[in-house]
């Protein structure tokens, strides 16, 4: 079994290894050993169209993360905390477009913003054409249910009691939330976010249905690049884009670590300490 | 004392959808008492805590602290605090934030909220663990952490909620006499949820037994073990014998097999009751020696306790369970042996259902 | 939060301190519940109008009408585009994806359960760092891993120098229904491997103990007493597998040269060169509704690690 688990280990990282080594050959025929070069790399920060594809992706990335939180988490508050009318409804809604497929997702945002998107330009009251707004929008969509799953599964490991103890030592609802609930989902909060992250910048599919001419995130502009004839460039694009996801797989693991250890949060977590906000306490309660 | 009772419950009613916790309770409890609520897992006591401590609303009544209507107000309003089970410590926060947490939600200044933080600390004797935090320390410190924390806010009415039920033994014992002790120097009331009667008998000045959302009988340790209100709390405060029988006049009561024994009660003659009989109070005889009200059994198992010999006593109907302490000289019984039970009518209670 | 406090929060200064009343307690859980309701509302809405409404869409097509001019039409409401799921060459498509999916399944299985039974009896330590060596694959992104097997099987490329140093001769699997389940496994076998690996650990020791105990050998230990338990991890990694290769669109295009058309790039193809919306929503649906059956039939096992 040992023998089996090393050859799935080469199974899994000979690829990835071999793509590392040929993107610094310098052969023009891709997979063809022609001496160190570092050209590709070259290539690749010269291409303009590449490097705005990065900003864009970065763009949405960001904004959809920032958005999914937000509304993920305050989705997992009320799901876990709350019993609402509608609440199943709102839970089903939220699992469909983790398990809805890729292609399935893409096509009907792709239908959306081709035939709906005059119903909502008029309830939003502005002009959506098909780019980086339309690829945000339908990233949130994704990412809101991945980061509600993690945040949930990190609130119902926590003890509801420790709320109930703060309201008991008089802390108001909010006050409740900013210095119990908060720093206690905090970890579930990081790796949903990174989660939402990883995933933005990693979706070809969806990006490429409702990505517009005037913008293209990075895997859909390598995709079309492939499609249209593997170059040696493409490697060492692939080979930066392999590095970005193993720094967010270290945030990851690092958040991970604050999860397991749960109580003995190190100092990276901010720890709410109540000593260090400026009498916060006598302020709120004067308004609740 | 004074007039006004600390926490008075009139009628109160929890109803969590179609299950009734709590049904139509009344209990006052007086200041500075030390209080338990007392009963098996699910009959209420705890409901009823969460209902005084504000976590939990009653569907029906009145519940005051003081004098003052409080039923409705939420928890941050209620001049209450609670200790509660497995401490509900803040993980993020060291100790001194822990404890000085009531008093910053309430608008405390920093600098004073630490320094009576620092002072509850050293009183509960935790002294040099202020920065702390609570997965560094003990569960006995810990229980200490929740007990300064709860403290601190120099609350009305303590709550506390099964706060010895994770602690081993050896240290629950040490911490019920701290705990006894701590309630008398501060004055307070103290209501205790438990569901370990002999804990419950320890500590307490008052207990409220409860079953089924119903509350069956609140009196001192002394009058819940000796006069128990009915079969229920005889059955569950101590071990006992339970003797079914009819009640036959004013100091006769029959048993199942028709056997009559010596038991007062003031039911009317043919009141289906129960002879409770505890086992430290009967008396095994040796068969056939003209006892008056005794069964005639055999002696079915001897255990050997230490102190004391604990003897079944197999009957026609039933078995009995028999305490003896073992005194120097006194020939142990054996198996086998047939024996007769005996007692003494003021001994026994008779309780119905 | 803040949004809902200021809402809702002022609800208990409101009422007048009473005795309670079971109208009271209602206007509490009522208050609670538009509570929740309020922090979900965002959400809600937003999932509702860029979720529900594309869905609601593309169910709508699928009884459409298509237009000379490649559009919809409204007004006229029919099954036809299901009705043409019934013809040879849908049918081919069909039952091709569905044959790769379950072969891609199948073989993710064969290769993750030894490897997720392994990982339940090493060292505490290793078993960690096989965890982590299994979660960088996973989370590394998609194209570059299928790009990566593009490069390594393309013809006179890394693999095929290899067979041919070793005497194997070329090896020309690029563009192949090879390739593609070369990379449809390699895509999804964390998801196998995980489910499993949850569902072994979880396996109380002592029951293996209590086997051999009672005179079962290795393998009827393993087949009367570990497997039997490991279900759940099998059915979750199955579905979880299944599912995605059933809709997958960039695998077969990168290493099948969409030689081979599949379910995904076929309902692509309707809403790009063939025009035909109601066709490929259709096909969208019949989709969805293999995916919601796996989903149903997951959560009813009990499982929940999605």
């Amino acid at each position: 079994m040992g023998v089996h688990a090393g050859v799935v280990f080469a199974f899994f990282y000979a690829p990835i290894g071999i793509l590392i080594i040929f993107s610094f050959s310098g052969d023009r025929i891709v997979g063809q050993w022609g001496g160190f070069t570092l050209d590709w790399y070259r290539e690749f920060w010269n291409n303009d169209q590449l490097t705005n594809s990065i900003t864009v992706s970065l763009q949405v990335a960001l904004i959809a993360t920032v958005a999914s939180v937000v509304l993920g988490t305050l989705s997992a508050l009320a799901l876990e905390r709350f019993r609402f009318r509608g609440r199943r409804v709102f839970d089903a809604l939220l699992y469909l477009p983790i398990i809805i497929p890729d292609v399935t997702m893409g096509i009907m945002m792709l239908v959306f913003f081709a035939e709906g998107i005059d119903v909502v330009d008029s309830l939003l009251g502005i002009s959506l054409a098909k780019g980086i707004t339309t690829i945000t929008l339908s990233h949130i969509a994704f990412c809101i249910s991945f980061v509600s799953v993690v945040v949930r599964a990190r609130l119902s490991g926590m003890d509801s009691r420790l709320e109930e103890a703060a309201m008991d030592l008089y802390a108001t609802r909010w006050q409740t939330f900013r210095y119990v609930t908060l720093p206690q989902i905090l970890p579930g909060v990081a790796g949903g976010g990174l989660l939402a992250l990883t995933l933005s910048l990693d979706d070809v599919v969806i990006s490429q249905f409702t990505s517009g001419p005037g913008a293209t995130t990075l895997p859909v502009y390598v995709f079309s690049l492939i499609r249209k004839g593997v170059t040696p460039m493409i490697n060492s694009v692939s080979v930066v884009m392999f590095l970005a996801s193993l720094v967010l797989i270290a945030a990851m693991l690092g958040v991970d670590r604050l999860r397991s250890t749960g109580s003995n949060v190190p100092s990276a977590v901010p720890r709410g300490d109540l000593s260090a906000e400026p009498a916060v306490g006598g302020h709120e309660r004067g308004d609740t | 004392m004074t007039a006004t009772p600390a926490v008075e419950i009139r009628g109160i009613t929890k109803r969590f959808d179609d299950v009734v916790a709590v049904d139509a309770i009344d209990m006052q409890i007086a200041n500075g008492e030390f209080f338990a609520m007392l009963g098996p897992s699910g009959c209420g006591k705890t409901t009823t805590l969460r209902m005084i401590a504000g976590l939990e609303f009653p569907t029906e009544g009145s519940l005051k602290i003081f004098g003052d209507e409080v039923g409705t107000l939420p928890p941050h309003k209620r001049p209450v605090n609670t200790v509660f089970q497995s401490y509900a410590l803040f993980p993020h926060m060291n100790v001194l934030d822990n404890v000085a947490f009531g008093l910053r939600m309430n608008g405390v200044d920093r600098t004073t909220a630490r320094r009576r933080a620092s002072e509850m600390i050293a009183l509960v004797r935790l002294s040099g663990m202020e920065n702390r935090r609570p997965a560094q320390m003990s569960g006995g410190q810990q229980q200490r952490v929740a007990l300064a924390r709860a403290l601190v806010n120099e609350p009305k009415v303590l709550l506390l909620d099964e706060p010895l039920g994770a602690l081993d033994l050896k240290l629950r014992q040490d911490m019920q006499l701290e705990l006894k002790e701590l309630q008398r120097r501060l004055g307070i009331s103290f209501v205790f949820v438990t569901h370990d009667q002999e804990e419950a008998l320890t500590m307490s000045d008052r207990i409220a037994v409860m079953n089924d959302g119903r509350l069956l009988q609140v009196g001192t340790p002394e009058e819940i073990y000796e006069r128990p209100a009915n079969r229920f709390v005889a059955d569950f405060i101590g071990t006992t014998n339970l003797l079914d029988g009819t009640v036959v006049d004013g100091s006769t009561v029959c048993l199942a097999n028709g056997t009559r024994v010596a038991a007062r009660s003031e039911h009317p003659a043919g009141t289906m009751v129960a002879v409770c009989l505890r086992p430290e109070r009967a008396r095994v005889v040796t068969a056939g020696d003209g006892t008056e009200s005794g069964i005639g059994g055999v002696i079915d198992t001897v255990t050997y306790v230490g102190n004391a010999r604990v003897y079944t006593v197999r009957l026609d109907w039933m078995q009995l369970r028999v305490r003896e302490e073992n005194r120097p000289g006194a020939a142990p019984r054996e198996s086998g042996d047939p024996v007769s039970v005996t007692w003494d009518m003021n001994a026994v209670t008779v309780v119905t259902e | 939060m803040s949004v809902s406090e200021i809402a809702t929060g002022d609800a208990d200064e409101q009422h007048t301190v009473a005795a309670a009343t079971p109208a009271f307690e209602a206007a509490a859980a009522r208050a609670a519940a538009r509570r929740g309701l309020f922090m979900a509302l965002p959400a809600y809405v937003y999932l509702v109008i860029f979720f529900a409404a594309p869905f609601a869409i593309v169910v709508i097509y699928s009884f459409a009408t298509r237009t000379r001019t490649g559009g919809i039409s409204l007004s006229g409401w029919n099954l036809d585009s299901y009705q043409r799921l019934g013809e040879q060459i849908v049918r081919d498509v069909l039952w091709r994806s569905l044959g790769l999916a379950i072969l891609t399944t199948l073989i993710c299985l064969l290769v993750a359960y030894p490897f997720a039974y392994y990982m339940t009896i090493v060292s505490t330590t290793a078993r960690n760092v096989m965890l982590v060596m299994v979660m960088i694959p996973f989370w590394t992104n998609f194209l570059v891993r299928n790009y990566a097997w593009r490069l390594l099987l393309s013809s006179g490329g890394p693999l095929s120098s290899v067979t041919e140093a070793i005497g194997l001769g070329e090896t020309d699997l690029l563009f192949t229904k090879t390739a593609v389940v070369i990379g449809l496994v390699y895509s999804f076998l964390p998801f196998m491997i995980l489910p499993l690996y949850a569902s072994i650990e979880r396996i109380d020791h002592s029951l293996i103990e209590a086997s051999r105990d009672l005179y079962a050998n290795g393998a009827q230990t393993f087949r009367r007493v570990v497997l039997p338990l490991s279900m759940p991890g099998v059915i979750a990694g199955s579905i979880l597998v299944f599912v995605p290769s059933l809709g997958a669109y960039v695998t077969p295009d990168i290493l099948g040269g969409g030689k081979e058309v599949l379910l995904g790039s076929y309902i692509v193809t309707q809403f790009g060169t063939a025009r035909n919306f109601p066709f490929g929503a259709s096909l969208s649906v019949v989709l969805m509704v293999v995916m919601l059956t796996a989903t149903v039939a997951y959560f009813r096992q009990g499982g929940r690690n999605l």
